[in-house]
């Protein structure tokens, strides 16, 4: 319950900020933006958000899975090592990396725009998803995995019916994490041709303005901390019934 | 049914797991693997379901090589129960249940009604527990499920590993015994991996005793006792070998049928000469419907006057089909060296005595097993 309050009363605070500011109209020589602005800045962030989250589940889940399978598990540290680099290099120097490196160059025309910063925030996004793919794969009772084998389970079937649900919550907890941390990254993705509640955020770091800056950021928070919210019902939600009667019993 | 021929297991590393094992299990017997760890009987029963490829030699299913079947089709054609359980702790009793009769494409309804009568054949009430999650249950409770899950496509082979191996000594007897009772009804042919001795005389129909990977006597448990083919398994058995054969014989082989007894309504003198003539000091109480009461002991007698004032009310009972290691510990546990033997409607069919297991015990030594 205090968890909700706090997240609540922040909420609030985020929301009278954001109105705050935009109603004042003007901050000394600069006109602050208005709520349609803002409402078009959240959705571009949103979208790229979102296509980043996409493919960073479409490569993160598989690829943890294939590292627990036997004969490829040797290659686990190699791939999580690789991933964590992707995390380990800041944020802005990846997006501008990203803008650069001639490989993205070759793929489309990357370039700086809205495409170069969805594969930099993937790219940055991938390491949770990734790594707890790997754990929650790698978590399940391997009595399990035998006792399904031993009845007739294909491998394929095994991977679908067995593992995968028992790892599921673990798996949502990384896409979790990983939407959150982006969220904030893509504040960024404005330096590289990217949209974006940054616009906003880097005028007023451009403009030296603090009140233009919150404006920007103020509801990139609110949008952090709500899909957040949103993703961790959607966990527990998709945390399979049988699973959830251990966690209350023990 | 289960053929064994030449069967050699090695692996990559050159260690020998399984050398060279040639035998048959008969359709609906009981066979034990049974050995020490790493004595290769967990290898060997995987091979059966070709969770573990064979190095060299053949194993034969009702005729067919196992190795030309295909994988998953065998594996969904023997029931397969591991000691962990391996429970999918993510679905419900009955979608555990109805696993192998999903996979073969059974239409929901008759797997709901099987799921309904496997329960119902581990004892456990299908409309209370059919629902319900592994994790609610105890683990007597899962174990059980886990037998009822093998069962599920009705198999005719079972693979079990240690299947009660992760339960506490209580429940493991009482387990073992209600699925002796319940292998009566089904008559598989079952292989039965473990390394507990007590188990596999009391599960066995056959033993086959396995040591670094090799076959040492294949044989029943009777003669596994009293006939051991070398120190080896002479040391196995153990010096009370003796002691382990009680597992073999049940009341109704030792018990007294017809007793002399005491009708409720006897006087003390009468109770008194009674004991003198037939020269017992305890005799058991019957109402005239020959319901068991309890006893009386000579050495009561003078503590009254009426049978009521005397009698000891005895809530220990025993029923035809115990095991004569259950009776026995019985009596050393209760001090009593008479046990009165009853059917489920405490009608009394006879009683047991402790002389009478000394004698069984000291012939079935003697002659080397019946």
């Amino acid at each position: 319950m205090r968890r909700w309050l706090v997240l609540f009363i922040l909420i609030i605070i985020l929301i009278g900020l954001t109105v705050w500011i935009t109603n004042m109209g003007q901050i000394g020589i600069f006109s602050t933006f208005t709520y349609g602005n803002i409402l078009h800045h959240s959705k571009d962030h949103l979208i790229m958000v979102f296509w980043a989250i996409l493919i960073a589940v479409a490569v993160g889940v598989p690829l943890g899975t294939l590292v627990t399978r036997p004969g490829f598990n040797k290659l686990s540290p190699l791939v999580l090592g690789i991933a964590n680099i992707g995390q380990s290099i800041p944020s802005l120097a990846i997006i501008a990396l990203m803008a650069i490196i001639p490989i993205s160059l070759l793929i489309i025309d990357f370039g700086f725009n809205f495409k170069t910063a969805i594969i930099a925030l993937f790219i940055y996004g991938l390491l949770p998803i990734l790594r707890n793919s790997y754990a929650g794969m790698r978590n399940v009772d391997p009595a399990m995995v035998e006792a399904a084998k031993g009845m007739g389970m294909t491998r394929w079937q095994i991977i679908r019916k067995i593992e995968l649900p028992l790892a599921r919550p673990i798996i949502m907890t990384g896409i979790r994490i990983s939407t959150v941390v982006t969220v904030g990254t893509a504040e960024l993705a404005v330096l590289v041709g990217g949209k974006g509640l940054g616009t906003i955020t880097f005028t007023g770091v451009f403009a030296m303005e603090p009140l233009l800056i919150l404006q920007g950021a103020a509801p990139t928070a609110f949008l952090a901390i709500s899909l957040g919210f949103i993703l961790e019902q959607i966990e527990s939600w998709m945390t399979p019934r049988g699973l959830k009667i251990k966690s209350e019993i023990s | 049914m289960i053929k064994l021929e030449n069967v050699t297991k090695v692996y990559p590393d050159g260690t020998e797991a399984v050398k060279d094992i040639s035998f048959e299990v008969q359709k609906g017997e009981l066979c034990v693997f049974l050995g020490p760890s790493g004595c290769g009987k967990t290898t060997t029963m995987k091979m059966i379901n070709r969770l573990i490829p064979i190095t060299r030699g053949k194993i034969y299913i009702d005729g067919m090589d196992n190795t030309k079947i295909d994988e998953t089709e065998l594996r969904r054609n023997i029931g397969y129960a591991i000691q962990e359980i391996g429970l999918f702790t993510h679905m419900t009793v009955a979608q555990n249940i109805e696993t192998v009769p999903a996979l073969k494409g059974w239409d929901k309804a008759k797997r709901r009604k099987r799921a309904e009568e496997l329960l119902e054949l581990v004892r456990m009430n299908p409309s209370e527990f059919i629902d319900k999650y592994p994790n609610e249950l105890s683990g007597g409770q899962r174990q059980r499920v886990g037998v009822a899950r093998s069962l599920g496509a009705d198999p005719p082979i079972l693979l079990m590993d240690e299947p009660f191996g992760a339960i506490d000594p209580i429940n493991r007897v009482e387990l073992q015994s209600e699925f002796l009772k319940i292998q009566q009804k089904i008559r598989k042919t079952i292989i039965f991996v473990t390394h507990d001795i007590y188990e596999a005389i009391k599960m066995g129909d056959r033993i086959a005793l396995m040591k670094e990977g090799r076959l040492v006597q294949y044989d029943t448990p009777a003669n596994l006792l009293y006939r051991p083919k070398d120190e080896f398994v002479e040391g196995f058995v153990g010096a009370d070998r003796a002691l382990k054969g009680l597992q073999l014989l049940r009341v109704k082989d030792v018990m007294t049928t017809s007793p002399p007894t005491i009708q409720a309504k006897d006087t003390l003198e009468v109770v008194r000469r009674r004991m003198e003539h037939v020269g017992i000091d305890e005799l058991p109480v019957i109402e005239s419907d020959n319901s068991f009461i309890g006893w009386i002991r000579i050495s009561d007698l003078k503590k009254g006057k009426e049978i009521g004032d005397v009698i000891s009310p005895l809530t220990i009972t025993l029923t035809v089909n115990a095991v004569l290691n259950e009776a026995l510990s019985l009596m050393l546990s209760s001090g009593l060296k008479t046990l009165p033997i009853v059917d489920e409607n405490n009608k009394l069919e006879g009683i047991l005595t402790f002389d009478a297991i000394q004698e069984e015990l000291h012939k079935a030594v003697q002659t080397g097993g019946s």
